[in-house]
């Protein structure tokens, strides 16, 4: 008994000598990181094509002060972590946190008056801005698009570097009608192309997702007849394997051979993962890339209301180079009687990222800055914020 | 030892109890006061728990019932779960199967192995080796789900594939275990549920084995001096003593495998397809659904999310009622059931 | 239980004395000759999986183990061989995962764990570079966590002493019903009703506070449950013989009952720290999260260990996968610390003699 006396004392001071040196570690905590990524945020802003001082010189930080919390749509956190990094590097009185839960939880943070503004991947529907009306008095919630995003079809088919598809494969593909790689209708765009027998495992989300909601529209746009869904956040079709995220999305189709899914352009980037190209009936068939997803946008058509700038993206352009999968997620605010405290922070917050400077920057995150003829009425209706 | 523990610990305090009050000569109000004022201190905490416990099963039945009186499906048979169209429609067949298969199986893993490993600890193992080992388990119960979910995807998946194509080759006239398509992922609910019971096993294996260290020793060395064999002891003295503490651990382990979310969204492939083929990539269950869905629900798409967790607390009711009834049928073997 | 005690003296009385007759390594020969055969079977059938290789030698094991003792000792001492074999097939089976849960959590970790990572938060680093660091996130996980803690165990704590050793009637009965129910909560659950409480109807804003009474809900199951089935296993003597010596009941359970399962409470105690200190949806709900340290508690966002897991691991690129395992394998220490320090005192406070 004695001894398991000292066994006690001995794991309390154990234990008691683990805090301390933890809390030793830990005691000097520090929000400056500019030492210790200093390397990395130079290459960041290098390749970001300007200068974090010319950056600055841009950046119009206004009366605002204070504290601005946001949240939604995951498909523009990088954008948004990128913005935020460089607007409160210029502005030391504004901190701005920007979290991604998901579209349909950044509006409700939003309409229940918590946050200042929403980022969505889809318009506002009107049951919401009903209840907008609420939080934004005397006004409502309008919808200005920021982030252009183009969605990659990501593949792993050993022995394929190459794959073209067009919208109908795609769709068949998708829809378990194209079961095995070497399909008459996947060697016809391939020729030449040594596909194997194997079986072809699709890959979609399995959480409701912007993301699939725009590719979505695009097989309903573009293969009506082979894609006899109705579209929308939550897939569909039947057959194929699921997955939670983008991120595993894209893991699962790298392990995977045979394998096929979608996800936005970043992660087919980092994950290293190859992309389909596209035969949209262009003299070529479209490689994905912020370019090519931007001329694709600037085909787009406002076609909200009443200073809400809500986009409809043409799905089957035959353009030339233009990724006609995209997705243009927006900030949500309210366009008269956002909340006294945060309106001059988030209005110059929000006019930066609708600059020129600000969109330029995205393509280095693999996202698709705005055409120029919508950044300029999203400024517009930006100064009429009140 | 119980003896001499039960001679010992009480002479701390000794026949003048706290009657250091001013009427120390009239013993039995003032225990009433401290008793009093004890119960009053315990009965006010269960008390308060009851009203919070209360509170959510309120507000949970308000939502849920908003949500369920718009369904345009049957609430109870419809497969899709499908709240973002007009009018909608969602129902929970496929997740209450899916929560409850991979919760049967996980338990029926994870409830003989922890048996087995607290028994290690406390009745196999050298105590040099068992109580790191303890610490390793205790270690191992406050892994994050999200780790399990990673580590589950990386690593437990593609080791799943053998043993999948196995049990197709061998039971797959079971039906259970025939694979559609030989040799795809194998994020299936199996998978699920093995996930399931490698987390719930720190947790069963803890509350058992603190059970069998408070098995009192007379028993066994009765049992010992009687010449039994310590397979003897542990099946005549530990477990029918233990028997409350270990159904109690597995109902605190069933609830974690009844409610995990993030590891199973991370690796289930989950569709609206209900189907005994256990090693297909299909199914989900109700937490996951939560998950998949909350980001983009709508309020009423939440409501309806809540609705589904509301039949998860039935099951789980269910469930506890009737291990309450196995407890209640051994009260013998409890210490208190004065 | 006497007359299977009896029973079991009358079948013994012949071969007391002859216990384990065969030497002490052949449970190793067994075990070895197994391992040779079903490396065998294995190869020679061309099974292309070692886990069949592995099952295979263990059932030859477990079986080889009983025939040979069955033989030489007697039907008894083979059930025990089978037993003891099986414990430690329990043993082996379920270490097997768990050793590589553990390893690949520590050999992913140490990447990027450093005081660097330590001694900072995230602010002004992005999700895509390398760099960073879990400051914030820890002390919110030490703040939430523990603010959950003091709230949830007194009460929780009281409530089993209250079922155990007073709950009678109506009361116990309902609290004892709802605790069941809500040991199965997903986490996303009790974090809506708090927010539709505390946020929505009282009108306070996202915080720590918020965060850790979500935890609190989740927490206080487990403890009355845990805590209760410790309390049950106090022997009603040592009950008896307290009251006999005169001490009334509060100071009967305050220095014989809870001492004596003391350490059962805090395997309880430490469970349910374990598992509320690995929940995200709580603080993507109720604390919002955050890139910068916030050392109030009661005031702003703050973040957590498993919000910044969940955060990073959505970021999906190789920078914030490493951020992600070391900020796993910083929840594991945190957690195991507080578990060291938890049995220090059970180990001090307990007067449990028995040694196992």
């Amino acid at each position: 008994m004695k001894l398991l006396r000292k066994n006690g004392l001995r794991a309390t001071a154990l234990g008691a000598l683990a805090v301390s040196s933890a809390l030793v570690l830990t005691a000097c905590g520090s929000d400056d990181n500019s030492s210790g990524s200093g390397s990395s945020s130079a290459s960041a802003s290098s390749a970001g094509g300007s200068s974090p001082a010319a950056a600055a010189g841009s950046i119009d930080c206004g009366k605002g002060s204070g504290n601005l919390l946001a949240s939604g749509s995951t498909a523009q956190q990088n954008a948004m972590d990128q913005w935020v990094k460089d607007f409160t590097a210029a502005c030391k009185n504004i901190q701005i946190n920007y979290k991604g839960i998901g579209s349909g939880a950044g509006v409700q943070q939003f309409v229940q008056g918590q946050t200042a503004f929403a980022g969505s991947d889809s318009p506002l529907k009107p049951e919401e801005i009903a209840s907008s009306k609420k939080v934004c008095s005397g006004g409502q919630g309008i919808d200005l698009p920021m982030v252009g995003g183009p969605i990659a079809l990501v593949y792993n088919v050993p022995g394929v570097d190459n794959l073209t598809l067009d919208a109908s494969t795609t769709a068949k593909i998708f829809n378990s009608k194209i079961t095995k790689w070497n399909d008459p209708a996947i060697a016809k765009l391939n020729p030449g192309a040594k596909l194997p027998a194997t079986a072809i495992q699709p890959f979609h989300r399995s959480d409701e997702s912007g993301t699939t909601d725009n590719f979505t529209k695009y097989l309903i746009a573009a293969a009506k007849s082979d894609w006899p869904y109705s579209g929308g956040k939550a897939w569909q079709a039947k057959g194929g394997q699921s997955a939670q995220g983008s991120a595993n999305v894209a893991s699962q189709v790298k392990q995977t051979a045979g394998s096929i899914g979608y996800a936005e352009l970043s992660y087919a980037t980092s994950g290293q993962l190859p992309t389909v190209q596209l035969n949209t009936g262009a003299s070529a068939p479209v490689k994905v890339s912020s370019e090519a997803a931007s001329k694709a946008i600037a085909d787009a058509k406002v076609v909200g209301t009443g200073g809400d700038l809500a986009l409809s993206l043409n799905y089957t352009t035959k353009a030339d180079g233009a990724w006609p999968i995209t997705l243009v997620t927006s900030e949500i605010v309210c366009d008269k009687g956002n909340k006294a405290a945060t309106l001059d922070a988030t209005k110059s917050f929000l006019n930066y990222m609708a600059s020129a400077d600000a969109q330029q920057k995205l393509t280095a995150q693999g996202y698709a800055p705005l055409p120029d003829a919508i950044a300029g009425q999203v400024r517009t209706a930006i100064g009429s914020l009140s | 030892m119980d003896t001499t523990q039960t001679a010992e610990a009480p002479p701390p305090s000794p026949p003048q109890p706290p009657a250091d009050l001013d009427q120390g000569v009239q013993q039995r109000p003032v225990l009433r006061v401290g008793d009093r004022l004890f119960l009053a201190f315990s009965g006010g905490s269960g008390i308060l728990l009851l009203v919070v416990m209360a509170a959510i099963a309120g507000f949970l039945t308000y939502r849920a019932v908003n949500a369920i009186s718009q369904d345009h499906g049957n609430f109870l048979t419809t497969f899709e779960w499908n709240t973002g169209v007009t009018p909608p429609v969602f129902g929970i067949a496929v997740l209450a199967f899916g929560t409850i298969v991979s919760s049967i199986i996980a338990m029926a893993i994870a409830v003989p192995v922890s048996i087995g490993i607290a028994l290690f600890i406390t009745h196999y193992a050298h105590r040099r080796v068992a109580s790191p080992l303890a610490y390793l388990v205790d270690l191992l119960a406050a892994v994050p789900s999200i780790v399990y979910g990673l580590w589950g995807a990386l690593f437990l998946v593609p080791h799943m594939n053998g043993l999948d194509l196995w049990l197709d080759k061998y039971f797959g006239w079971t039906y259970i275990f025939d694979q559609s398509a030989p040799g795809s992922a194998a994020r299936s609910l199996f998978t699920v549920s093995i996930l399931l019971a490698i987390m719930i096993i720190p947790i069963i294996t803890n509350v058992s084995r603190e059970v069998f260290r408070q098995v009192p020793r007379m028993h066994e060395e009765a049992a010992l001096a009687l010449g039994a064999t310590r397979w003897e002891v542990i099946r005549l003295s530990v477990l029918p003593f233990a028997r409350s503490g270990i159904i109690s651990a597995s109902m605190l382990g069933l609830g974690r495998a009844l409610g995990e979310t993030m590891a199973v969204a991370t690796v289930l492939s989950s569709s609206s397809v209900l189907s005994l083929h256990l090693l297909d990539p299909q199914g989900g269950t109700f937490a996951q659904n939560i998950a998949a869905h909350f980001g983009e629900a709508t309020d009423f798409g939440r409501d309806a999310l809540i609705a589904g967790g509301l039949v998860l607390f039935v099951i789980t009711l269910i469930v506890n009622g009737a291990a309450r009834l196995i407890i209640a049928r051994r009260k013998e073997y409890s210490g208190a059931s004065a | 239980m006497s007359h299977t005690a009896s029973d079991l003296g009358a079948r013994h009385r012949g071969s007391a004395i002859a216990r384990n007759r065969l030497p002490k390594w052949t449970p190793l020969a067994i075990a070895a000759g197994a391992v040779v055969v079903g490396i065998g079977i294995g190869a020679g059938a061309g099974l292309d999986s070692h886990v069949q290789w592995g099952l295979i030698a263990l059932i030859l094991f477990v079986a080889g183990n009983y025939v040979v003792t069955r033989v030489a000792d007697g039907p008894r001492q083979a059930k025990d061989r089978v037993a003891t074999s099986l414990v430690y097939a329990c043993f082996i089976l379920a270490i097997i995962p768990l050793y590589s849960l553990i390893e690949t959590t520590i050999a992913k970790g140490v990447k990027v764990l450093d005081g660097n990572f330590l001694g900072h938060s995230m602010s002004g680093v992005l999700g895509t570079q390398p760099g960073g660091g879990v400051y914030h996130a820890i002390i919110g996980t030490l703040e939430q966590v523990g603010i959950a803690t003091v709230i949830a165990v007194p009460i929780g704590v009281f409530t089993a002493i209250y079922l155990v050793e007073y709950g009678k009637g109506a009361l116990a009965k309902a609290i004892t019903f709802f605790v069941d129910v809500m040991t199965g909560i997903p986490s996303i659950v009790a974090g809506l009703f708090i927010l539709s409480f505390w946020i929505l109807i009282l009108g306070f804003g996202f915080s720590g506070f918020a965060g850790a009474l979500a935890l609190t809900i989740l927490m206080m199951p487990i403890i009355v449950r845990s805590t209760e089935e410790m309390l049950k296993l106090v022997p009603n003597e040592l009950r008896e013989a307290s009251y006999a010596l005169g001490v009334p009941k509060w100071r009967t359970i305050v220095s014989i009952v809870v001492p004596t399962s003391i350490g059962g409470i805090i395997t309880g105690v430490v469970l349910a720290i374990a598992r509320i200190a690995g929940e995200t949806a709580p603080v993507l709900l109720l604390v919002f999260g955050s890139q910068v340290i916030n050392n109030d508690p009661f005031e702003g966002p703050q973040s957590s260990l498993p919000f910044y897991i969940y955060e990073q691991y959505n970021l999906g690129n190789p920078a914030a996968y490493d951020r992600a395992w070391a900020a796993a394998l910083v929840l594991i220490i945190l957690v195991m610390i507080l578990n060291l320090i938890a049995r220090g005192i059970a180990r001090w406070k307990a007067p449990k003699t028995s040694g196992r």
